[in-house]
Formats: structure tokens, C-alpha cells, sequence
């Protein structure tokens, strides 16, 4: 078969047809995986929020806005048999070495840390991705850290926390979302 | 030239890392780890095999003057599937390699054997040159990002068998040119014995 000639009609026939049938086509993949993509978001969130917080039965949701930065972080306050055991509060911070860096951070009713989890991060592999606790303790030392440690500082900035190795950056990022989440609560708890 | 060689020429004789020198961001932007550069190359390999077959299969009805946009579109869709399927049944992949995934469209090789290969010949020819490239960019990235990951950070697919640090060069942006070019100057040397 000869090859269609280059007329005006032919071109534009042609790459009209082609992008709507791509169109159409990427319409059918996105309906087919939107259900599984949003599975996939909620499962992550709800593991993170069962790591860094005790045992609870039911978690009430709440947006708010906090003291710094410009977007909402979202607080889950859990109760088991209707008291209090902590607050989940998914935090960001923009300071990261690859852009915005989402975190899950568990607190007990006394603003003491339960336990951290990274959400989501673009930092560079081998140095600043270890604030994951798959990689690297730097998280643990967070663990039962009491309220009057905030805010939190790495030592280089005369606070009392040890930054990965070679990622200051990427420390500082992780105590900014950190601190967020702690004022956000702080506010939350004056305001009742 | 028969059919078998269109399949075997991309893994070494002419492998589009490693001697056409093509696709070099991605190569030297995941492959920070084995199983990244696993991932990698068969999300590329899938997009060159399937737009190899679509490009192959429609290119008597595009006029030549409005190939390449034609092109870009089809492999443009193919990435979005990649993207949009690796999100939803493979989330954790997908998160390593991130942005890399939608950058898929932009990788010369996947539009280069598109106008050298496919827009010349027969499907199934297409298909086989596709996989064969798709395999050795796959089998690169994988081999670049193992021994990135066995120096830098003493691990091997995600086994540590180092305690601590290795060396950190090797997991940042020189480290990937550095062991790159000993890469390239073996693998050259190896095929003209």
C-alpha cells in the first residue's frame, strides 16, 4: 500500500483521528485504574497511621490550618472506647532536597511522639531517602520524644537531634514538617 | 539479515546504552539501584514493543510530513498506560521512579527506532526489534544499577551485606558517569575480541 500523500486534508485528518483514538483510549485505562490507584493511596495512609499511633478503633478526620506554610495538613484524632489515645497528623514540609516531603506523624495526648512515618519524598537515594525507618534508625530517635523538646532542631542549629549523615538538608526538612504538625496540635489543643 | 538478529542485536551488538549512547537520562538518572533499573527497562521495553507494533501497524496511512508529532502521541499514550498501571498495581515502584515514568516519552530510543526501525518495516519485524532493544536497555540499567548499589551502598537488589556506609559517590550523580564510562570502555573493548 502506498503511502498517504502530505496534503493539508490528509495531515489533518490523520492526527485528528490518531489523538482522539489516543484520547479515547487513555479515557478507558484511567477508568479502569482510578479504583486500584485510589486503593493504593488509602492503604499507605491507613498503615501509616496504625504505625505511628497505639491501638485505636476509630479515627475522626479533620483539616486544618497550620501556624507556617500555606497548605492544610490533616489531623486524625483516634479514640478507643471513646478516650483519647493520640493524634495522627499527615504534614509536609517544602524544605526537602527534592521538593515536598509528606509525613505521618503519631502523637499521644500529652504532644509527646509516638512514632513517624515518611509518606512520600523525592530525596536523593543513599543519603536523604534514610529518614525512612526501612533504611536508617535517624527516625527512631524520635520515638517517645517528650513535648518540651519542640521545636526541633538538628545539633549543627544547636538543637538536640542527630541529622543523617551527608543530609542535613533533608534533616532540616524532616523536623520543619515535624515542628508543623506539633503546632498545628498546639493550636488545636488551645483552641478547646 | 534474518529474524532472530533483529531480536539479539539490541541486547549487546548494538545496545542502545551501551553503544548507540541513547537514553541517557533515565540511564543515568534511576539507576541508583539494581531492582530501579529493573524497573526501568521493562517499563521502556513495554512502551518500545507496543509503540514499535502500533507505529508499525499504521505507518502507510500517516503522511510523512506529520510523522514525528503522529509518532509522539502514540508513545505519549503508551507511557500514560505504563504510568497510570504501575500506580495502581505497583505503587511502590512506582513511587522510586517517579518522575522518570511520564519522561519515558522523551527517551530517543523509544522515538528513534520508531523512525530508524518501525515506520520502515513489518509488525512482527517491528515487534522483535523492539523487544530486542526494549531487553538490552533493560539488561544496562540493570547492570549499571547493580554496581552502583554493590559500591555505594553495599547491597545487592535491596540485601545489604555491608553494615553502614559504602562508598556514597557511587550513589550520586558522578558516580553514575563515573561507572558509566568504565562500563561503556569495557563492554567496547569486549566486543571487538
Amino acid at each position: 500500500m502506498a503511502k498517504l500523500e502530505s496534503s493539508f486534508r490528509n495531515m489533518v485528518v490523520v492526527l485528528l483521528v490518531i489523538t482522539l483514538v489516543a484520547s479515547l483510549s487513555l479515557a478507558a485505562v484511567y477508568n479502569v485504574t482510578k479504583q486500584p490507584i485510589e486503593a493504593a493511596r488509602q492503604a499507605k495512609k491507613e498503615k501509616a497511621i496504625k504505625l505511628v499511633l497505639p491501638p485505636f478503633e476509630h479515627l475522626v478526620e479533620e483539616e486544618m490550618q497550620p501556624p507556617t506554610g500555606k497548605d492544610p495538613v490533616v489531623v486524625y484524632t483516634a479514640l478507643l472506647a471513646d478516650t483519647l489515645v493520640g493524634y495522627a497528623v499527615e504534614t509536609y514540609s517544602d524544605n526537602g532536597f527534592g521538593g515536598r516531603i509528606q509525613l505521618m506523624i503519631g502523637f499521644l495526648p500529652d504532644l509527646s511522639i509516638y512514632n513517624t512515618a515518611v509518606l512520600k519524598h523525592a530525596e536523593t537515594p543513599g543519603l536523604g531517602d534514610k529518614m525512612d525507618s526501612l533504611k536508617s534508625n535517624f527516625p527512631l530517635q524520635f520515638k517517645k520524644m517528650e513535648a518540651e523538646s519542640f521545636p526541633l532542631a538538628v545539633k549543627k542549629d544547636g538543637g538536640g537531634v542527630d541529622a543523617i549523615t551527608a543530609a542535613t538538608i533533608s534533616s532540616r526538612a524532616f523536623l520543619d514538617g515535624v515542628n508543623r504538625a506539633y503546632e498545628t496540635l498546639k493550636v488545636k489543643g488551645d483552641k478547646q | 539479515m534474518n529474524r532472530l538478529a533483529y531480536l539479539t542485536r539490541g541486547l549487546l551488538r548494538n545496545n542502545p546504552v551501551f553503544v548507540l549512547l541513547l537514553g541517557m537520562c533515565p540511564t543515568l538518572g534511576v539507576t541508583t539501584s539494581a531492582i530501579n533499573g529493573l524497573g526501568m527497562g521493562l517499563a521502556t521495553t513495554f512502551v518500545l514493543v507496543t509503540s514499535n507494533v502500533a507505529i508499525s501497524l499504521v505507518k502507510n496511512v500517516i503522511p510523512d510530513k506529520v510523522r514525528i508529532p503522529a509518532f509522539i502521541v502514540i508513545i505519549a499514550s503508551f507511557v500514560t498506560v505504563v504510568d497510570l498501571v504501575m500506580a495502581g498495581y505497583a505503587p511502590a515502584l512506582h513511587e522510586q521512579l517517579g518522575i522518570f515514568i511520564p519522561l519515558i516519552v522523551v527517551n530517543c530510543i523509544v522515538l528513534g527506532r520508531a523512525e530508524a526501525f518501525a515506520s520502515k518495516n513489518r509488525v512482527f519485524n517491528s515487534l522483535l526489534d523492539g523487544l530486542g532493544m526494549g531487553l538490552g536497555f533493560a539488561f544496562a540499567l540493570t547492570l549499571l544499577g547493580s554496581i552502583r548499589e554493590v559500591l555505594g551502598s553495599g547491597a545487592f537488589f535491596g540485601m545489604k551485606f555491608i553494615q553502614g556506609d559504602a562508598i556514597l559517590l557511587f550513589v550520586l550523580a558522578p558516580g553514575a558517569f563515573i561507572a558509566l564510562g568504565y562500563l561503556i570502555a569495557l563492554i567496547n573493548k569486549l566486543r571487538k575480541v
